[in-house]
């Protein structure tokens, strides 16, 4: 019994020692950087596409568009990730649009209000707006409801609709399009934004500055909170990435964004 | 000989949970330091923006959060724990403890997330319909806390009150005092001790709790002045950013992190000298 015991304490760090070294090691490899909107998706894509081609290794980083911008640029990874569009100093990157998404502002099915603009979307968010009187509704307090720091589709709202202006402190925050899309079902007085592809009839979206959020109108870039999820190279793309490339512009890529929301670019 | 070796062997394993404890406080200072000192302590503690993607590292609001959201939770838990195991103890017959008690620490086993869909669904629109605001709140918060704690105050203090050799009970009642000054002159005082880390236990995991708490709490960076405004904990803060967390970001975690660690470790502290002063 106490031969064993040793032995097994002895046995332990060795095997521990084995298992660490036996890590497998890839013999190609692929490294994706850029906006956070589009990490989580592309972790999902690089996912399926590492199960169907064991071997190969994809690493998915963060960082924001302009890193991912930067960092493609300078050859520290082989595909960018980006989902705000390219200035004319990095038109020299190739890029290919992996999917489109709108960001759709919701409020309670009760509520009257069915327009706001750009503007008042701005005020609201900050806190200049309180009352749902201003924007031709009930005389009730918003409760408005924003997505944590960090989050993606938080950063294209800030970028489109806030600016430079910073958040009502008092807004709720809530860590997912779910939680936002069910607080806005039950409160008569919220408003929230979520992806296009998680409204459903629980909520009633409002439209911007009179346009709907529609599949076609983001597909025509019409609807003003839409935006394209950007993957860039640096000159053409190597065997590798080509192969990436056409597993997410392919079918099954495709409808994997599909279904996490997202509009589909190729059939 | 083989005394010995199996004594070894089991302080070898008390000391493996110190080992972790150490190891872990180790890796969170490591990680979260760096930041603190780099934007000043006073800074990060006593400033109230917090915007950790444009520089701004202010946790002030979530530490009076924590403070105040543990701290309802205590007044209601604690008292209401405290009676429940009066009640059990002195005046509830022997049958019903034996069916009671059970049941209550049972409240233990429900996993958190399900007490925070339950306050999403049912008490923050009831708080909303009746008193006014978001719903989402301090009170839902203290609320929801208050019943998670319950199960640890019931349980340990029950066990306090139990303990409390039955000829203190004797002598009280043979001098003619009733049941309820023998409990509240007698029994309360002599098991004051096992009360108390029945509190700090309950404390410890109101502190710590998140599902529940991002879910009902409504997460706003302000400094709540009613308890029907919502509010963001320390924990939450950690839960709810470190998805997308990175570089200075997952830092200012870590180093949220490390003020949850040091308040956690101050309260114990406090409670433990209390607990050997008045004993």
């Amino acid at each position: 019994m106490r031969n064993f015991i040793i032995k097994l304490a002895v046995l332990f760090p060795v095997i521990l020692i084995c298992f660490a070294g036996c890590r497998r090691s890839a013999k190609t490899s692929l490294t994706i950087a850029g906006s956070t909107s589009v990490q989580p998706f592309a972790e999902l894509l690089a996912e399926r596409y590492m199960m169907e081609h064991p071997g190969v290794e994809i690493n998915v980083q963060g960082g924001g568009s302009s890193a991912g911008i930067r960092a493609v640029q300078n050859r520290i990874c082989d595909i960018g990730m980006s989902s705000r569009p390219l200035t004319p100093e990095e038109q020299n990157l190739q890029q290919w649009t992996i999917a489109l998404d709108g960001i759709v502002l919701i409020v309670h099915k009760q509520n009257p209000v069915r327009n706001i603009t750009l503007k008042q979307l701005q005020d609201v968010f900050s806190g200049k707006i309180r009352n749902w009187q201003e924007l031709g509704g009930p005389d009730q307090k918003i409760t408005v409801i924003t997505r944590e720091e960090g989050s993606g589709t938080r950063g294209c709202f800030e970028e489109i609709v806030m600016k430079d202006v910073h958040f009502a402190a008092d807004a709720l925050v809530q860590d997912c399009n779910g939680a936002v899309r069910e607080i806005v079902a039950s409160d008569p007085a919220a408003i929230g934004y979520i992806s296009f592809g998680l409204v459903d009839e629980r909520v009633q979206p409002l439209t911007v500055d009179g346009i709907t959020p529609s599949e076609s109108t983001i597909t025509a870039h019409i609807y003003p909170l839409a935006r394209k999820f950007l993957f860039l190279t640096n000159g053409e793309p190597s065997t590798l990435a080509r192969s990436f490339l056409d597993f997410v512009l392919g079918p099954e890529g495709q409808k994997t964004l599909a279904d996490e929301g997202l509009i589909k670019v190729a059939p | 000989m083989k005394e010995k070796f199996f004594e070894k062997i089991l302080l070898l394993c008390a000391l493996s949970a110190i080992a972790a404890l150490f190891l872990i406080a180790l890796f969170i200072f490591y990680e979260g330091l760096p930041l603190i000192f780099r934007i000043g302590p006073q800074n990060f503690i006593f400033s109230s923006t917090w915007a950790p993607t444009k520089g701004h590292f202010g946790i002030l609001p979530m530490i009076v959060g924590s403070l105040e959201v543990t701290i309802l939770a205590l007044i209601l838990g604690g008292t209401l724990g405290l009676a429940c195991a009066m009640f059990l103890a002195e005046f509830a017959p022997r049958w019903s403890v034996r069916i009671l008690k059970p049941l209550i620490e049972l409240l233990a086993g429900i996993p958190s997330v399900v007490y925070g869909f339950i306050g999403v669904l049912v008490l923050v629109p009831l708080i909303r319909r009746t008193l006014g605001g978001p719903g989402f709140s301090v009170l839902a918060a203290g609320i929801i806390l208050g019943i998670m704690i319950l199960p640890t105050v019931i349980a340990i203090s029950l066990d306090a009150l139990n303990a409390v050799p039955l000829s203190y009970k004797e002598g009280s009642l043979a001098v003619g005092a009733t049941r309820w000054q023998t409990l509240y002159r007698l029994t309360l005082p002599a098991a004051k001790s096992g009360i108390i880390a029945s509190l700090i236990l309950a404390m410890g995991r109101a502190v710590g709790e998140t599902m529940a708490v991002i879910m009902v709490a409504g997460n706003a960076l302000i400094i709540p002045k009613s308890p029907l405004e919502p509010v963001r904990t320390l924990t939450s803060n950690i839960a709810l950013e470190m998805g997308y967390a990175s570089g200075t970001h997952q830092e200012a975690l870590f180093a949220t992190g490390v003020v949850l660690f040091i308040i956690v470790a101050l309260l114990n502290t406090f409670a433990l000298f209390a607990l050997r002063r008045k004993v």
